[in-house]
C-alpha cells in the first residue's frame, strides 16, 4: 500500500506540475463542447427554392406561397427558364428546383390532378431526403387546402381517414444539440483517457526513467493500477464538468439519474484507460502513440455511432460493433441523459464493459515488461 | 543539380524505410473511405417497430403489414399496455412504437376516420424524422391503395428527380473531404513533422552549411509529400470509382490540377508550420488541432456548412479544405468545367501565395 | 547473509540476442565491500551483464547470483537488495529533490522516521540545505549525478549498481563523485560499476576488462598494469583490444 500510495502521489505532482496539462483539462472540454456541438449539425434547415413558374396562374402563386410560408424552405428566386435555374442549382444558389409546368391551373381543375417536379440537388443524400420528405408536406398541405375550399371538408381528415398523430419522445423540438452533445462527451472522456495514459507512460521510456523503476521491488500491478488511476478520476472530472457546460449552454436534459451515468462511465473508462496503456507497450515515442491512437479512435468513433445510427451499417460493420467499446458508451450515454434508462436497461452495455476492462487490464499487465 | 536529386533521393529512402510510416501513408486513405463508404451511412433500414394494438383487426394487421414488407421496418414486439411503452424505448433498440385506437376498422368504418398514434424515439432527431416520414407516406399508400374511390378531388403530384446524386449515396459526399482531409495529413501533417524532425535531431543545420541552397532543401524536403499526396489523391478517386461506383462526370484533367494545388497549398502550410514550431510534438499538435479539426467539421466534409452557427461559417470561409470540397464536388459530381470553379479556385490560390509569402519571410528570419 | 563474502558470482553467463553473442561465458566473482570494475569500449556488453544481474534483462544461459538470489527466478528479491543508477540520467525532472526522494522511499518502503534521517543526511551532505525545493531539472548535471547516486543508496541496499555513472561531466565533478563511491563503499556497500574512462578504472579495486562480449583481464589495476607492462590502465585496454582485433583479422 505505501508503494502504490507513493507512486499515486508522485503521478498526481507530475500531471499538476505542468500548467499546460491543466490547460488541457480544462480547455479542451470547453472548447469540444463550443465547437463540436455546434458545428457538427446534420439539421438540415434553409433549404433554397428556386421556382420556375411557367403557369403564372393563381394556384402556382399559391403553392409557391406555401412554399416561402414554410421555415423549412426559403424561396430565392423565380425564372421562367428551366435552363437558368438549373444554372443556379450547379452554382450552389439553390438546392431545390419547384418546376411547375404551362397549363397547370387548367388541367387541375379539369382533370382534377397535375404534376409539378422538384429537382433537388443530391450530393448530400440524407439532407435532399429529408427537404423531399418536406417537400411532399407542402404540397400534402396544399391538396389538404385545395379539398378544403372547394368541399368544406374539416382540414385535419384527409378523406382516407386515418389521422396519424406524431410525438417525438425524449426529444420534442428534434434538438440536433442534445443527440450530439452526449456523443461528444463520449469523445472527450475515450480521447483524454486513451492518449494521456498512453503517453505518459512512454514519456518514462523516453526520458529513460521506467529503466529506474524497473530496478526497484515496485510490482506491475501497483504501478500500472497508480498510472491510470490519476487519469480516470481527470476523465470523470471531464465528464462532469462538460455535462455542466452542456446543462448551461444548450439546455442539455438529464433525464437519469447521474449515478447510473458515472458508475457505467467509471467501468469504460478502466478498459480504455488500459487500452492507452496497452498501445504504449507497443510504441517507443510519444509521435508513435499519437499515431497508432489516431488510427484507432477514428475507427471506434465512427463505427460507434456519433452521427449515423448503428442499425443502418452493414452487417459486418455491425459484428465488428460488438467488440467496440465506444458504441456501448455511446449508447449508454443517450440512454441515461435524454430517456432516464435506468441499471436496469443497460444490463448488457455493463456486463460487456466489465469484460472488456478485465480483458485490457490483463494484457496490458501481461503485455507489461519489467524484464527483456 | 546532381546533388538535389541525390538528396531527393535521400528523402524517399527516409520514407519508405520505415514500414509504420508506409502504413500510414496507404493505409490511411484506404481504410477511412471504407469507413466513409460503408460504415457511415445515414440511410435509415431495418428500424426496430413496437406496435401496441388495442384494435387487432383486419384492418391493422393490413397495414402492419404492410410496414414491415416495406423493408424499412421489423417488427420486433406487440405490446399489450401503454405502460411497456415507456421501458421499451429505455431499452434503447425499438426507434418507433405504432398505436392503434380500440374498433380502429369499424371507426373508420363507420365514422370515416380512426387514429394511429406515433410515437417515435427522438434521440436522434434525424432519424426520427425519417422514420416519421416513411410511415406517414406507407400508411398514406396504403390509403390509397384500399380506397381507391375516395380518391381526391382535386391533387397536385410531384415528381421527384435527385440529380447528381440519383440512389443518394453518403459516399458521393464524402469521397470529396475524405480527399481533402488525407492530402492534409499527407502533405501538412506528415511533412512539419519531418521538417521539424531535422530541427529537432540538429541535421538541420548540417544541412544548411552545406552546399545545398535553404530553398533547395525545403523543396527536396516535400517533393516525396507531393508525390505521396498526389497518389493518394488518385487512389481514392480509382477506389471510389471501383468500390462505391462514384463518377467523375467532369474533366479528369481539371480534377487532378485542382489537386495539384490545394496539394501544393497544404505544403505551403506545412513548412509555415515547420517554420514555427519548435519540437514535433508541437508541430503535430498545431497540425491537428489547426488544420485536420477544421476540415474534418467546418469544411462541409460531413455536416453542411449552411446549419452551423455564423461564427463557425466565418471560420469555415478561411478553410482551404471547404473551397477544394466545392470544387471537387463540382468537378466530380456535378460535371462542371473550369467556368464554375473558377471563384474557389483563386481563392485556393489567393491562399497558396499569401502562405508562400509568410513562410519565406519566416524562414529568411531564421536563418539570420 | 553470506558466509564466503562473495556477493555476486556468475559462472558461464551468455547472452544471445538472436545470432549476435553479447556476452560469451562470462566467470567471475565480487566480494562484498570492494569497488568491482567493468570496462570496455561501448558495445563491449557491459550493460547487457550488468542488466542481467540488476533482474532487468534474463540470460540465455549460466549461473548467476546476486547476494544469494537466483537471477532466474529471484529477480524481485534481488531488486530489493540493490541500488542502480543508469548512465541515462533517471531522476524525474520535473520534481522536486524532496519529492524525488520522498518517491524513492516509498517504493522500498522506508518507514518515515528512516526517510527523514536520510533526507537530513543528504542535506549535510550537499551542504546546501535549499537545494531539497528546487526541481531537479534546474540543476547542473553533476549536482544532478550525485543526487542519483544518494537516492540509489536510500534503502541502504548490500551492492550499487553504476553504470557509467560519470558521462559527459568534467574532471573535478568526476573526481568528487569518486569520493562518494569511496565513502559508499567504506560503509560496507559493494560497488559494482561500469566505465570507458580508463583513469577511472585505477580508482577501482578490482577491474574487468571486456572485448567483444568476453572477459579478456580479471584483477587489481596494478597486477594489470604489471602483467601487461603498461605504465596505465588505458595502455592495458590498448594492448588487449589490439590483440582482439589481431585475432578477428
Amino acid at each position: 500500500m505505501q508503494v502504490f500510495l507513493s507512486i499515486l502521489r508522485k503521478e498526481f505532482i507530475q500531471i499538476f506540475r505542468d500548467k499546460r496539462m491543466l490547460a488541457i483539462i480544462i480547455l479542451v472540454p470547453v472548447v469540444q463542447m463550443m465547437v463540436l456541438v455546434y458545428a457538427a449539425n446534420m439539421e438540415v434547415k434553409n433549404v433554397d427554392v428556386v421556382v420556375v413558374d411557367n403557369d403564372l396562374s393563381q394556384s402556382s402563386r399559391s403553392l409557391a406561397n406555401r412554399f416561402s410560408g414554410s421555415p423549412f424552405f426559403t424561396l430565392t428566386g423565380t425564372t421562367f427558364n428551366e435552363k437558368e435555374a438549373e444554372a443556379l442549382l450547379k452554382d450552389d444558389a439553390a438546392d431545390l428546383i419547384l418546376s411547375i409546368p404551362a397549363g397547370f391551373e387548367e388541367k387541375l381543375i379539369r382533370e382534377g390532378n397535375a404534376s409539378l417536379q422538384l429537382i433537388f440537388n443530391a450530393i448530400n443524400g440524407s439532407a435532399a431526403e429529408i427537404s423531399a420528405g418536406y417537400a411532399q408536406n407542402v404540397l400534402l398541405d396544399y391538396n389538404a387546402g385545395i379539398i378544403s375550399e372547394t368541399l368544406a371538408i374539416e382540414r385535419n381528415e384527409s378523406p382516407g381517414g386515418i389521422n396519424t398523430v406524431v410525438r417525438y419522445w425524449y426529444n420534442e423540438l428534434l434538438d440536433y444539440k442534445h443527440f450530439m452533445a452526449p456523443g461528444i462527451l463520449v469523445i472527450l472522456v475515450t480521447i483524454i483517457g486513451m492518449f494521456l495514459s498512453g503517453m505518459n507512460l512512454v514519456k518514462e521510456k523516453e526520458i529513460g526513467t521506467t529503466e529506474q523503476l524497473n530496478v526497484t521491488p515496485i510490482r506491475k500491478h501497483q504501478l500500472i493500477a497508480a498510472k491510470l488511476i490519476p487519469f480516470w478520476v481527470i476523465a470523470l472530472f471531464d465528464l462532469a464538468f462538460g455535462l455542466l457546460i452542456a446543462k448551461f449552454l444548450f439546455k442539455l436534459p438529464i433525464e437519469g439519474s447521474l449515478l447510473v451515468l458515472f458508475t457505467y462511465a467509471a467501468i469504460y473508462l478502466v478498459g480504455v484507460l488500459a487500452a492507452g496503456l496497452l498501445i504504449s507497450t507497443f510504441a517507443e515515442t510519444q509521435q508513435q502513440v499519437l499515431f497508432i491512437g489516431y488510427f484507432i479512435i477514428m475507427i471506434f468513433i465512427l463505427m460507434g455511432g456519433i452521427f449515423t445510427p448503428v442499425e443502418s451499417m452493414p452487417r459486418w460493420a455491425q459484428i465488428i460493433d460488438i467488440f467496440n467499446p465506444v458504441c456501448y458508451f455511446m449508447q449508454v450515454i443517450r440512454m441515461v441523459l435524454l430517456k432516464g434508462s435506468g441499471f436496469g436497461d443497460i444490463i448488457p452495455q455493463i456486463i460487456f464493459s466489465v469484460i472488456f476492462g478485465i480483458l485490457m487490464m490483463a494484457f496490458s499487465i501481461l503485455k507489461y515488461r519489467k524484464r527483456a | 543539380m546532381n546533388r538535389f536529386w541525390g538528396f531527393i533521393r535521400k528523402e524517399f529512402y527516409h520514407i519508405f524505410r520505415d514500414a509504420r510510416t508506409l502504413i500510414i501513408i496507404l493505409g490511411i486513405p484506404v481504410s477511412q473511405l471504407l469507413l466513409f463508404g460503408y460504415v457511415v451511412n445515414t440511410e435509415v433500414k431495418d428500424v426496430k417497430l413496437a406496435v401496441y394494438d388495442q384494435s387487432k383487426d383486419d384492418v391493422t394487421t393490413r397495414i402492419i403489414n404492410k410496414l414491415t414488407s416495406s423493408g424499412y421496418f421489423e417488427l420486433v414486439k406487440n405490446l399489450d399496455s401503454d405502460n411497456d411503452i415507456e421501458a421499451i424505448f429505455k431499452k434503447g433498440k425499438i426507434k418507433e412504437v405504432l398505436v392503434f385506437e380500440p374498433d380502429f376498422a369499424e371507426k373508420l368504418e363507420r365514422e370515416g376516420s380512426a387514429d394511429i398514434q406515433l410515437l417515435a424515439d427522438a434521440t436522434d432527431p434525424n432519424v426520427a424524422r425519417m422514420v416519421a416520414m416513411y410511415t406517414q407516406n406507407i400508411i398514406n399508400s396504403f390509403l390509397k391503395q384500399e380506397q381507391p374511390l375516395a380518391t381526391v378531388p382535386m391533387q397536385v403530384n410531384a415528381s421527384i428527380k435527385m440529380y447528381y446524386n440519383e440512389q443518394l449515396r453518403s459516399v458521393f459526399l464524402f469521397v470529396p473531404g475524405l480527399m481533402a482531409l488525407i492530402m492534409m495529413l499527407v502533405s501538412a501533417l506528415m511533412s512539419s513533422i519531418s521538417i521539424t524532425r531535422e530541427k529537432e535531431l540538429g541535421t538541420m543545420e548540417v544541412l544548411l552549411v552545406s552546399p545545398l541552397k535553404p530553398i533547395h532543401i525545403i523543396i527536396g524536403k516535400v517533393i516525396p509529400y507531393l508525390l505521396i499526396a498526389f497518389v493518394d489523391s488518385l487512389l481514392i478517386i480509382l477506389m471510389g470509382n471501383l468500390v462505391f461506383n462514384m463518377p467523375v462526370n467532369g474533366s479528369l484533367l481539371l480534377l487532378m490540377g485542382e489537386c495539384f494545388l490545394f496539394i501544393f497549398l497544404s505544403l505551403s502550410l506545412g513548412i509555415l508550420i515547420s517554420t514555427v514550431a519548435p519540437t514535433q510534438l508541437i508541430a503535430m499538435f498545431m497540425s491537428m488541432i489547426g488544420l485536420m479539426l477544421p476540415t474534418l467539421l467546418l469544411s462541409g466534409f460531413v455536416f453542411p456548412i449552411e446549419s452551423m452557427p455564423e461564427v463557425l461559417q466565418w471560420f469555415s470561409a478561411i478553410m482551404p479544405a471547404r473551397w477544394f470540397n466545392e470544387i471537387v464536388k463540382n468537378i466530380m459530381l456535378k460535371g462542371v468545367g473550369f467556368m464554375y470553379v473558377w471563384k474557389q479556385t483563386f481563392i485556393l490560390l489567393a491562399m497558396s501565395v499569401f502562405i508562400v509569402f509568410v513562410s519565406v519571410r519566416k524562414f529568411k528570419i531564421r536563418l539570420m | 547473509m553470506m558466509g564466503n563474502g562473495k556477493v555476486i558470482e556468475v559462472k558461464n553467463l551468455v547472452k544471445k540476442f538472436g545470432n549476435f553473442v553479447a556476452n560469451d561465458h562470462l566467470t567471475f566473482d565480487v566480494h562484498r565491500g570492494e569497488i568491482f570494475g567493468f570496462l570496455g569500449a561501448n558495445g563491449a556488453g557491459k550493460t547487457t551483464a550488468m542488466r542481467i544481474l540488476c533482474g532487468l534483462s534474463k540470460p540465455t544461459s549460466g549461473e548467476i547470483t546476486v547476494n544469494g538470489f537466483d537471477v532466474y527466478r529471484q529477480s524481485e528479491a534481488i531488486k530489493r537488495t540493490i541500488g542502480y543508477m543508469s548512465q541515462k540520467f533517471s531522476l524525474y525532472e520535473d520534481m522536486t529533490v524532496a519529492e524525488n526522494m520522498r518517491f524513492y522511499a516509498g517504493i522500498y518502503k522506508l518507514p518515515r522516521s528512516k526517510r527523514l534521517k536520510k533526507e537530513a543526511e543528504l542535506r549535510d551532505k550537499l551542504h546546501m540545505p535549499e537545494i531539497m525545493n528546487k526541481l531537479v531539472g534546474s540543476l547542473p548535471l553533476g549536482w544532478k549525478q550525485k543526487l542519483a547516486f544518494s537516492i540509489a543508496l536510500i534503502h541502504d541496499p548490500g551492492i550499487v549498481f553504476l553504470d557509467e555513472p560519470t558521462g559527459g561531466v568534467d574532471p573535478i565533478t568526476r573526481r568528487q563523485f569518486w569520493k562518494l563511491i569511496y565513502e559508499a563503499s567504506a560503509n560496507g556497500i559493494t560497488v559494482f560499476v561500469t566505465t570507458h574512462y580508463m583513469d577511472e578504472a585505477e580508482y577501482c579495486d578490482r577491474v574487468t576488462i571486456m572485448v567483444d562480449g568476453r572477459i579478456e583481464a580479471l584483477d587489481t589495476p596494478a597486477q594489470l598494469m604489471q602483467t601487461y607492462g603498461a605504465s596505465s590502465m588505458n595502455d592495458v585496454f590498448l594492448t588487449l583490444a589490439r590483440k582482439a582485433k589481431k585475432a578477428v583479422g
